[in-house]
């Protein structure tokens, strides 16, 4: 994973309909804007709920920016690119 | 506690809640409990958490949106409930607040959460749980719909576990008329909806409880108070059924005034309800301490709160009137307790007499004065204020005597403020009679259930050596006291003296008369014997005189040989 790579991680309730829509906005997000640079790890809470509990993720889908110090959560179905992109820094119109 | 429909009851533990639910929550069911911020939702759905996972073997999950879990432990603490010494197991805390720096995009729901819940209440085997502020995370959802969504899922799942679950949330009350709120649904949804409020009354909190809805079940519908006091949350409600009364006792208490005891047919009954009204200064706080002292006396402990007075004051004017409290409050049987009305409502009021009277062992309990509650808020909420402690001092068999100063409306009335004159077993009352520029006090018992008393007014006489009872002088249909009452004896003393010296007189006039009467009867008798013996002798005289007539008419008969055998010789003596 280079430098300037993006990890993040997924919490969606099984297959939902925000959680479905969550990953493929997410998806969608990483293939323009960071191809090549970016990790998705997607963890359904249906199968792993302790860790839901242990990370304290009560929204779903909730997104975790693990790259960032601290990490950082956005709650929703992604449907605002714009949210994900400011938090990373990135400027979308540039892009 | 069982219902006419049989349906199963979860019981909250909380004083109050369980009576006018008949019997608690619905078990597997979803109550709502609504009110303003500060109402005290929280206080009652952890409070039912902790009772269910400690007294009723009913683990339970505590789902807070709105609180840290440390800041709902340090809460829990000061009502006396020890979380972090229950097991986990137990009683579980779950700390779900949405992040202040919460960044959202697009729509999301609870998944998550139910996940995490599902598997801890399958991992504790929990029965009940409590999401606390649902409204604080409901409000994130993108709209109308999407609560509707995660309402109904949160409800389905709720069910399908068979939780017994409380649900608060913040909600304005404006009347069922007003209420278009976007989360009105929830009232179709669940099956029991209690209502807490508060508000703020002459400057007093005032806490009630309703239970607006309970599906399947008979409940007490009525607004009932609430307090949260040193142990939680407790409800107002009537507590024991009739049955739970101690026996009714024929044992006697006395009054300290022997013979205000004589007139009650021996004394108060042991764990009656006494009630005192007069006005200010009739000497209401002196026959509150006659008792206290007996009470003392016969070493039983009592709990003697004074409202608006300072418990020193009250010593020592009891003092002056040769009451002595102090080696009784050494000896730990008398516990006196002053307190303003102003700190807290009525209710609360109530709920600290009952703790402390209880944390004595008090056999006794006197409320001076007991109209001062009155005074504390909403008169409709003293009044049963005042019939739950009469119930509760009957429940405990306990003797209370509590008194009360007349309304100022109706001064001359002999009623109280507080209708508490029927809830009184004894009712002594204290006026004041003013005649002749003097003030007196006049006892009265207006009433003494399951007792003979006498029915007359006396006058209660205060000295520095304390408290009698003086017949009253009553002639011409007046009562009086006082020195009106020597001055009356006095006067009527001296009338007797005149009167039984005038019939001493009347009696030595007629027994002379009658001396005088016997005198001449005497002597006329003696006139009448002299009479009779002379009358007799003209009868005797005047027979002898016939007889010797007669003998001479025969001589001569016989002298004049007038028939054949008349000797001659009897005629010649009559020439």
């Amino acid at each position: 994973m280079s430098k300037n790579s993006v990890a993040f991680r997924l919490y969606v309730a099984g297959e939902s309909v925000n959680s479905r829509q969550a990953v493929a906005n997410l998806e969608a997000l990483c293939s323009e804007c960071l191809p090549g640079r970016h990790t998705i790890e997607v963890l359904d809470v249906f199968q792993c709920p302790e860790r839901a509990m242990e990370d304290g993720v009560f929204l779903t889908p909730t997104l975790v920016i693990l790259s960032m110090d601290p990490p950082r959560r956005i709650v929703g179905t992604l449907s605002d690119r714009g949210v994900v992109t400011r938090m990373l820094g990135m400027d979308l119109a540039s892009l | 506690m069982a219902t006419s429909t049989g349906l199963a009851k979860s019981p909250t533990g909380i004083t109050g809640l369980d009576t006018i639910t008949h019997g608690g929550l619905p078990k597997g069911r979803t109550t709502l409990v609504e009110g303003k911020a500060g109402a005290g939702k929280t206080v009652l759905a952890l409070q039912t958490l902790v009772n269910g996972a400690r007294d009723y073997g009913e683990p339970g999950i505590f789902v807070a949106f709105e609180e840290s879990t440390e800041r709902i432990c340090v809460n829990a603490s000061s009502f006396g409930w020890d979380i972090p010494s229950l097991d986990e197991k137990d009683l579980f805390l779950l700390d779900a607040q949405p992040s202040a720096d919460l960044v959202q995009s697009g729509g999301f729901d609870l998944g998550g959460m139910l996940a995490a819940l599902d598997a801890k209440v399958t991992a504790m085997g929990a029965q009940r749980i409590a999401f606390d502020a649902l409204d604080i995370v409901l409000g994130l959802l993108e709209d109308r719909n999407a609560v509707r969504r995660e309402v109904y899922r949160l409800h389905d799942w709720l069910l399908s576990r068979g939780l017994t679950a409380i649900i608060t949330h913040k909600a304005g009350w404006r009347g069922p008329e007003s209420r278009t709120t976007r989360f009105d649904f929830m009232q179709f949804m669940v099956d029991c909806t209690l209502l807490l409020e508060h508000e703020i009354v002459k400057g007093i909190s005032q806490r009630k409880l309703c239970v607006v809805k309970y599906r399947g079940s008979s409940f007490d519908a009525n607004e009932a108070a609430t307090v949260i006091g040193r142990n939680g949350l407790e409800v107002a409600a009537f507590g024991p059924e009739s049955s739970a009364y101690p026996e009714a006792s024929d044992e006697r208490v006395s009054s300290g005034i022997e013979r205000l005891d004589t007139m009650l047919g021996g004394g108060y009954h042991r764990g009656a309800s006494i009630l005192l009204t007069g006005a200010p200064g009739t000497a209401k706080t002196t026959l509150c301490g006659t008792f206290v002292e007996a009470a003392c006396l016969r070493g039983e402990s009592i709990l003697f709160v004074s409202f608006d007075s300072p418990s020193g004051e009250v010593i020592r004017n009891l003092k002056s009137v040769g009451i002595d409290l102090r080696p009784f409050i050494e000896q730990g049987l008398l516990h006196m307790r002053s307190t303003r009305t102003t700190v807290g409502s009525a209710d609360i009021h109530l709920l600290r007499v009952k703790s402390d009277a209880e944390a004595c062992q008090a056999r006794c309990v006197v409320i001076d004065p007991l109209s001062a509650l009155s005074k504390a808020a909403m008169s409709y909420r003293t009044q049963s204020v005042v019939e739950r402690l009469v119930e509760w001092s009957k429940a405990h068999g306990i003797t209370l005597m509590s008194s009360s100063l007349l309304d100022g409306d109706h001064p001359d009335s002999e009623g109280t403020s507080m209708q508490i004159s029927t809830l009184a077993d004894t009712w002594i009352h204290l006026n004041y009679l003013v005649r002749g520029g003097e003030r007196n006090r006049g006892l009265t018992i207006v009433k003494s259930r399951g007792t003979g008393h006498s029915n007359q007014v006396r006058e209660l006489i205060i000295s520095d050596e304390g408290l009698t009872l003086a017949d009253v002088f009553s002639a011409g249909g007046e009562v009086f006291m006082g020195t009106l009452r020597a001055d009356k004896e006095r006067v009527d003393r001296l009338e007797r003296q005149t009167a039984e010296s005038e019939s001493r007189r009347q009696k030595v006039k007629l027994d002379s008369e009658v001396l005088e009467f016997e005198a001449r009867l005497a002597n006329l008798q003696r006139e009448l014997s002299l009479k009779k013996a002379e009358q007799s002798a003209l009868a005797s005289e005047e027979a002898s005189e016939s007889s010797e007539r007669t003998a001479a008419t025969e001589e001569i008969r016989t002298l004049r040989g007038a028939d054949a055998d008349t000797p001659t010789g009897t005629i010649g003596t009559n020439e």
